[in-house]
């Protein structure tokens, strides 16, 4: 078994192969040097320096070994030769393999602007790239985040709560446009804000100007310069899908797989951020989490040992800035309805979406125990009505037996 | 560095040195304890890394916050009086030698 990348997906089709009992080669291959790691905290802890670079390999040298899973780290794959079923790294050896599994996660985003290149502008999705942005941190005074997705908000908060100057730049009329609702996007802007963050929404970035070849200030649309001795840009990212269509797998946003994880190859499977998923319903689904890595990986494993376990369990997601921990699940996107629970005012709530009275999503603010019982009531379908949703006095865990 | 004896549920024994300041997920995760899942990597997020830790200890480990509390009222299995997640408890010499015992599941 070949497995073309080692983040949380890669590695998680690995063990789960191990895990159903596959006793033969396992070869995990992966471009950085870095042993797989857990990413999550690059944007928090790591950023906040209250993290060793140590602790975030996901395992030790000695588990890769127990488990004989050879590791090829630094290592690129040039090319998959499906009819020959070989893999060819970029240094020309050639791995045969039986069963194949995709984990080439997703790059960076950049800006189709002047100026990308200048130093201090920065993106954050590898350890690397977590370790510039830190060591930028330590000297620069003020920052502008480009984009108001998770990863921007994470760093701004990482870089304020260091006492720097942060400006927040998102083009669209509010934060977390592509992931979260106009309510929740509402209650985050307002804690930036109260955190002595500049937010400015509608703010189209055209240009970012140098001197000496660093970058001095971003500008946008409406002429404004905005000083700035680090510009991180988080505008999203974009799945590695080269090597799938280079040998003729079908893309569409992301490698297309299904439930189960499998490509149009029965030989092939595609897990994590560079898949996008066709479910039964038809729709495509798009989760970048860590969630989506380690179930599709199960579903890999089992998939390319011809068993059937479909990934379909709610989507579930964290972020963690200052001292809120928000946790979603669900799909919120076409709500018609929203509940609360608790009290924003506390910052501590959890907001229930409705889609013609059936549950679809919750946002958790500072509610882990919401959550936690929200994920069963959706994976279960419970019945919950939004009154019961709404009523403290109603322990929600009491509805978590399965809907008729 | 302290040595933490994890004692799987169905009593297999797994002896781990862990570094100071690191928690104890994190070094039974890096060498492979099974009973610790430890999904969201350790930010007291998904309640998959339970444990039960010495009951000696328990009155000597800083109590759990609020998030931990919550998410320990959500654990698969059992909940009891030792109960932690392992994400939330670092590790120190004063640890050294403490036995850990894992539950039946995790999720």
């Amino acid at each position: 078994m070949v497995i073309v990348g080692a983040g949380q997906g890669g590695l998680q089709v690995a063990e789960s192969l191990r895990a159903e009992g596959y006793d033969g080669p396992i070869t995990l291959i992966g471009e950085e040097a870095a042993a797989p790691y857990h990413r999550p905290p690059l944007s928090k802890a790591i950023l906040a320096g209250t993290m060793e670079e140590a602790q975030l390999a996901i395992r030790g040298a000695e588990f890769f070994e127990r488990q004989r899973i050879a590791l090829l780290s630094g290592t690129r794959v040039a090319a998959i030769d499906r009819s020959a079923r070989q893999v060819r790294l970029e240094d020309g050896r050639r791995l045969g393999y039986r069963g194949l599994a995709l984990a080439t996660g997703a790059r960076v985003r950049r800006l189709p602007i002047s100026g990308d290149e200048l130093d201090g502008v920065l993106g954050l999705r590898s350890l690397d790239d977590a370790r510039r942005i830190r060591a930028a941190l330590e000297r620069a005074a003020r920052v502008v985040v480009i984009g108001g997705g998770y990863i921007g908000l994470e760093v701004a908060a990482a870089a304020r709560k260091r006492g720097l100057e942060v400006t927040i730049l998102e083009a669209a009329d509010r934060l977390l446009a592509r992931s979260a609702t106009p309510f929740l996007a509402a209650f985050y802007a307002d804690l930036h804000r109260s955190q002595g963050v500049m937010v400015e929404l509608g703010a189209k970035v055209v240009g970012l100007d140098g001197q000496g070849g660093r970058v001095a200030a971003v500008r946008t649309a409406d002429g404004r310069p905005h000083p700035a001795d680090l510009v991180v840009v988080g505008v999203g990212i974009v799945p590695n899908t080269a090597l799938a269509e280079g040998c003729g797998l079908a893309c569409d946003s992301g490698v297309l797989v299904d439930d189960c994880a499998r490509t149009g190859d029965p030989a092939i499977v595609a897990v994590g951020d560079c898949t996008a998923r066709r479910t039964t319903t038809g729709t495509l689904l798009r989760l970048e989490s860590v969630q989506n890595a380690v179930e599709q990986g199960r579903s890999a494993a089992a998939a390319l040992l011809g068993r059937e376990r479909p990934f379909t369990a709610a989507p579930w997601f964290w972020s963690d800035q200052y001292d809120v921990k928000l946790q979603i699940v669900g799909l919120s996107a076409d709500h018609d309805r929203i509940v609360l629970r608790g009290s924003p005012q506390d910052r501590r709530f959890s907001a229930f979406y409705f889609r013609r009275d059936a549950l679809v999503a919750i946002d958790s603010i500072n509610r882990p125990a919401d959550h936690m019982v929200g994920r069963k009531l959706l994976d279960h379908k419970a019945v919950i009505t939004p009154e019961q949703a709404a009523d403290e006095n109603l322990p929600l865990a009491s509805l978590t037996r399965p809907g008729r | 560095m302290a040595k933490v004896t994890f004692i799987e549920h169905d009593g297999l024994e797994q002896v781990v040195d862990i570094p100071t300041g690191w928690t104890l997920m994190q070094g039974a995760v890096q060498s492979g304890v099974a009973g610790i899942e430890g999904e969201c990597g350790g930010s007291c997020a998904c309640a998959t890394c339970h444990c039960y830790v010495d009951e000696a200890l328990v009155d000597f480990l800083p109590p759990p916050s609020e998030t931990e509390e919550e998410m320990l009222g959500c654990t698969a299995s059992e909940r009891r009086s030792n109960s932690r997640l392992s994400c939330q408890v670092r590790v120190s010499d004063a640890l050294d030698g403490i036995v850990v015992r894992l539950p039946e599941a995790q999720s």
